[in-house]
Formats: structure tokens, C-alpha cells, sequence
């Protein structure tokens, strides 16, 4: 299924990055994928599965977790921006120097084990 | 903790986001060198303070790994950067404006690049004041005159957590006795977030659709129909868009403040621009201003440094021994991207976290020079890195705030590393001194010789 990604800021982002980048908190929280819940039943999802988000420039495997569908609009995802976002972003910037980083095309898959 | 090993330190100024809050209260454990409390502090601010303790196992220096004195890796530092054909500068805002104007130098005597995170933040915003202009203030007549606030494309709520209390929607100004209650607030995102209850009205658009909405409210302002189906485009129904121009023609002073949401997605400049242009339209009806809100806690002092020394605010390029801007080419993803740099100097950044992949790959391919005060992504691969002091909580310096209000900076306790600014300008010192040389081997040959440099 294709999906917008949204990287940004969070607070538990914003405090695991003080305590450092390369700590587990600050990995686990960049690695948390938010998805409307409506879109999780689509693709038999539930709080704690691994997903794939890929594109053309590369992918990454993170966990997801529910929002209810009037935060978070159907075809939406969010993830506090770190590496396992960058692994998505594109580089060009369009002439301006900034890469296109909050509304990146993916695509989502669960990963069975 | 002795009680006589305690301090407080009074009236300290945050440095973690550019609120740049100047209000703390610390509380010093000197034995232990750690702040055990900031009183006034938010959440990120409790964190920025508690968790920068001193590590005194870290190395001052390292190079390829390996433990050195930091005059050897200063050594080393100078060398890589002078031996280069196309050395950049990036990073810059969580240091003082002091070390920014060290780093400026450097890159000026070396014929290099310098670029800051703002070409990853509010870059495309810089590129619209200069299309555009903007219609400013600082955050004090925001807070004692403004009775609109929209914010647009931000969660101030978890990313500026004090915007909202210190500066824009609660606090009791002049003319805004009544705090929140004199004012109306808008919040537009794709997202209900955190910041969503503070609104008094909150729009919800379609992604990507902000520019066509912005458009739109400039129409509108000036008396110009929109069809309806404006709705179907951007997910905002006529009649909500109507009534928020009216709102902004009929406050008294009005604010608009804008984010990544803005600067980071489809449009990109032409978001900002599109912005700007409404906030000067609407001012032949009242008076209203934009503000960027901006990220790290001296990302604005960066701007103005870089500005002030060479005539643009980020992506400049010194190659020809004169400052050239060109975002798009001399901004840090497009030199590591196109794989024009061939060495790095990266000050209180980490592009090997937050950059495409592409850029991150380029970099771990170059020799790079890093100065931070915790090890990092970029740092664990360098082949030059310093373990620095942090700014405002070990070190004084200047700062500034979103709205360019410079901060001097109070320090809380000592720390055993070198502040960026005094290891910056040891670089400067020895790369002066080489390409001086340098030019002086050229012209002993017979070429033509070289003006001698003065460091800024």
C-alpha cells in the first residue's frame, strides 16, 4: 500500500537526543512508526509489528503503532525524523538545498516472521 | 553534594530550541559537575540541562579513532582541510556566535564552502525574505500586542514547548491583558497533535496542499471570489477559509507563525513566499507580521553570523576568494550529494543522523573534522574529532533568539573540554599559516604571487 510519510519532531524524540543519538532510546524512538488505525486493519497490523516503508531511494524496517483516524489522516504516516527516516529521503533539493523530507511517497508492508 | 559545592545560577538561558528561554534557574552540584534542577525549564529543557554531564573517560581528541593531544588534532584538522580542493563547513547552530565566526574565517582562508543547518530547516524561508521580504517583530510585541496567532505547519507543543506560555498564546502583554482570552488562536496541520488543544480554531488541509490554501486566503483578502471546489483540492471548506480572512483583515495585530510543515514539504520556498506575500498583503488592512519558528537553540545566530561576514545567510561558496550564494549548489546535501566535497569541518551537527542517504554516504567517503559535545553518528567515523564544552551550560558566548534577539549566554560549571570557538580558532591560526605558506612556495617559484590573508 502507498502512504505520505511525515518525519517531525516529538517530544520523547527532542528528550532521547540529549541523552545521545547513539543511545537505544533514541533508536527505539526513531524506529516507531504512528499509522491511522483504520489503514493498520487494512494490512492486518497491531501495535508492535514490524513494518518495511520503501521507495525508490531505499528502505527501512520500523514498528508501528495505532492513532485513532481523526489524528491522523487516513494515508498518513508520522515517525519522529532520525536515521531509519533517512534512509527514504531523496537528495534532490530542487535548487533550493533542501530535500523534500516531510512528504515522502513510500510504500508500507508487514513483515511476517 | 556539599552544600558548599552548590550553585545557582540565576537568570541561565536555554540553548536546547530557538525559544532561547533566558529565565532558568540552575541548580549546580559542582562535585559531581551536573545541573540537578532547572527550574522554569520544559521538558526539553530538563533534558538538555540533566543530560549534559561531563564524561571524563571521553577523549579531548581523537583522530582515526585513536586518542591524541588536541594540539596534534588541531594539527591534523588544518592540514585535511588545507590539502583539500573542495572543503565545506556545515552545522553551526548549537554553538555561539563567537565559534560561527571563527568557522567563517576558516572557510574564508581556505577558499572552502560554509552552509549551516538552516539550509535544512528554514532555507527555503531565507530564499523567500529575499524574494519576498518579510514583515517582522520580536516575540515581546507578539506577546504584549498580538490578538491573532497562526501557526502553520508546526507542533510548537512538542518541539517549543515555552512558545505557547513565555511568548505567544497565554502570557498577559500590554495590550493583551487577559492572556489567552484576548487572543484567537489557529493551528493548521495535517495532524492533530499535541498543540491542537491550545487552538481556538483548527484547520486540517490535505498534505502538500499548502500553497494552493495560502493562495487562496491572499484571494480572498483582497476581495477576489474562490469557488467552492477550493474544498476538494485542499480538504478546507470555503467557509472556513473565508472567515479566517476576515479574522486576519479585522485583528489588531496579527501573527503568523510558520514550520518545517511549511519549508519541508511540497513547495518548499514558494510556501514561505506564498506565506510573506500574505502577511504584506494583509498589512493595508492592520498590521501583521510572519515569524519562522525556528529549530536549534543558535540556528538564528548562524544566519546572522554568516550573513554579517559574508553577505548571505547560509550556502555560500568561497572557491574564487569571494563569497558566492547559491542554494542548490553550495547548500551541504547538493556538495555531498554530487559528491563535490572532498573534506569536511562539521560543528555541533550530526548529517550522518539526519541527511538523505545519498549525502550520508558521500560523507563517510571523505576525511571529516567534527567538533561536538557527545559522540555521534558523524562523529564515530571521523577522522579528526574534538570532545567539546557545551554552549550556555559550560561556556558564555552570544546566542539568539527566533525573533534575533541576542542572548549572552550563562554558564553553570566548568568543563574540562575546549569550547568549539577556542578549538576553531586554533584551526584558523594553523590554516592561516599553511596556505600563507603555500603561497609563498608559489610565488618562490616564479608564479604569480598572492595577496597575504587576513583572517576576519
Amino acid at each position: 500500500m502507498k502512504m505520505i510519510l511525515i518525519p517531525g519532531r516529538s517530544s520523547s524524540q527532542g528528550t532521547s537526543l540529549n541523552e545521545g543519538k547513539l543511545k537505544d532510546e533514541y533508536k527505539k524512538v526513531t524506529s516507531t512508526l504512528e499509522m491511522n488505525q483504520d489503514d493498520m486493519t487494512k494490512l492486518k497490523l497491531v501495535d508492535g509489528d514490524s513494518v518495511r516503508l520503501s521507495n525508490s531511494i531505499g528502505q527501512t524496517i520500523v514498528t508501528c503503532i495505532g492513532k485513532k483516524p481523526e489524528d491522523l489522516p487516513a494515508g498518513t504516516l508520522f515517525i519522529p525524523y532520525g536515521p531509519p527516516s533517512s534512509q527514504l529521503m531523496g537528495s534532490d533539493t530542487a535548487g533550493c538545498g533542501m530535500p523534500l523530507s516531510k512528504h515522502m511517497e513510500v510504500e508500507i508492508e508487514k513483515i511476517t516472521t | 553534594m556539599t552544600e558548599e559545592n552548590t550553585k545557582i545560577v540565576e537568570n541561565a538561558t536555554c540553548t536546547f530550541c530557538g525559544c532561547v528561554c533566558d529565565d532558568m534557574e540552575l541548580h549546580v552540584d559542582l562535585d559531581a559537575k551536573r545541573i540537578t534542577k532547572a527550574k522554569n525549564a520544559c521538558v526539553l529543557g530538563r533534558a538538555w540541562f540533566a543530560e549534559h554531564t561531563i564524561d571524563e573517560n571521553a577523549p579531548a581528541a581523537m583522530i582515526d579513532g585513536k586518542e591524541v593531544s588536541v594540539d596534534e588534532a588541531i594539527e591534523e584538522a588544518a592540514q585535511t582541510l588545507v590539502n583539500a580542493k573542495f572543503p565545506i563547513t556545515y552545522g553551526l547552530s548549537d554553538t555561539t556566535c563567537e565559534a560561527q565566526r571563527q568557522a567563517v574565517a576558516i572557510t574564508d582562508i581556505i577558499r572552502g564552502n560554509i552552509d549551516t543547518t538552516t539550509s535544512v530547516c528554514h532555507g527555503p524561508s531565507g530564499l523567500a525574505f529575499q524574494g519576498v521580504g518579510e514583515s517582522t517583530s520580536t516575540l515581546g510585541e507578539v506577546k504584549n500586542r498580538a490578538d491573532l496567532v497562526i501557526y502553520w505547519g508546526g507542533n510548537p507543543a512538542e518541539s517549543h514547548p515555552r512558545h505557547f506560555g513565555r511568548y505567544a498564546v497565554t502570557p498577559k502583554g500590554m495590550f493583551t491583558p487577559g492572556g489567552k482570552k484576548d487572543r484567537t488562536v489557529v493551528l493548521i496541520d495535517v495532524r492533530k497533535t499535541k498543540s491542537s488543544p491550545v487552538a481556538d480554531i483548527l484547520i486540517r488541509p490535505k498534505p502538500g496542499k499548502d500553497f494552493e490554501i495560502l493562495w487562496a486566503l491572499r484571494a480572498l483578502v483582497k476581495g477576489k471570489k474562490i469557488a467552492p471546489e477550493i474544498e476538494q483540492e485542499t480538504g478546507v471548506p470555503l467557509e472556513v477559509l473565508q472567515d479566517l480572512a476576515e479574522r486576519m483583515k479585522n485583528c489588531r495585530f496579527g501573527v503568523l507563525f510558520f514550520g518545517m510543515g511549511l519549508t519541508m514539504t511540497r513547495g518548499r520556498h514558494f510556501n514561505s513566499g506564498a506565506l510573506l506575500a500574505l502577511a504584506t498583503d494583509l498589512n493595508e488592512f492592520t498590521h501583521f507580521v510572519a515569524k519562522p519558528v525556528r529549530g536549534h537553540g543558535n540556528v538564528t545566530g548562524a544566519d546572522n553570523v554568516v550573513s554579517w561576514q559574508t553577505g548571505y545567510p547560509f550556502g555560500v561558496n568561497f572557491s574564487r576568494g569571494y563569497p558566492r550564494f547559491n542554494p542548490g549548489e553550495f547548500t551541504t546535501v547538493d556538495t555531498l550529494s554530487n559528491r563535490d566535497a572532498d573534506a569536511a569541518l562539521i560543528i555541533a551537527s550530526d548529517p550522518a543522523s539526519n541527511f538523505p542517504k545519498a549525502a550520508i554516504n558521500h560523507l563517510k567517503s571523505i576525511p571529516v573534522v567534527v567538533l561536538d559535545t557527545k559522540q555521534t553518528e558523524t562523529s564515530k567515523d571521523a577522522h579528526v574529532a574534538f570532545r567539546t564544552a557545551t554552549y550556555g551550560i559550560n561556556t558564555t558566548g552570544t546566542a539568539y533568539r527566533m525573533d534575533d534577539v541576542p542572548i549572552t549566554l550563562r554558564p553553570a560549571f566548568e568543563s574540562p573540554f575546549p569550547d568549539d570557538e577556542t578549538i576553531l580558532t586554533g584551526i584558523k591560526k594553523r590554516v592561516n599559516e599553511l596556505v600563507l605558506a603555500k603561497h609563498q612556495a608559489r610565488g618562490a617559484s616564479g608564479e604569480a604571487k598572492v595577496a597575504a590573508i587576513t583572517p576576519l
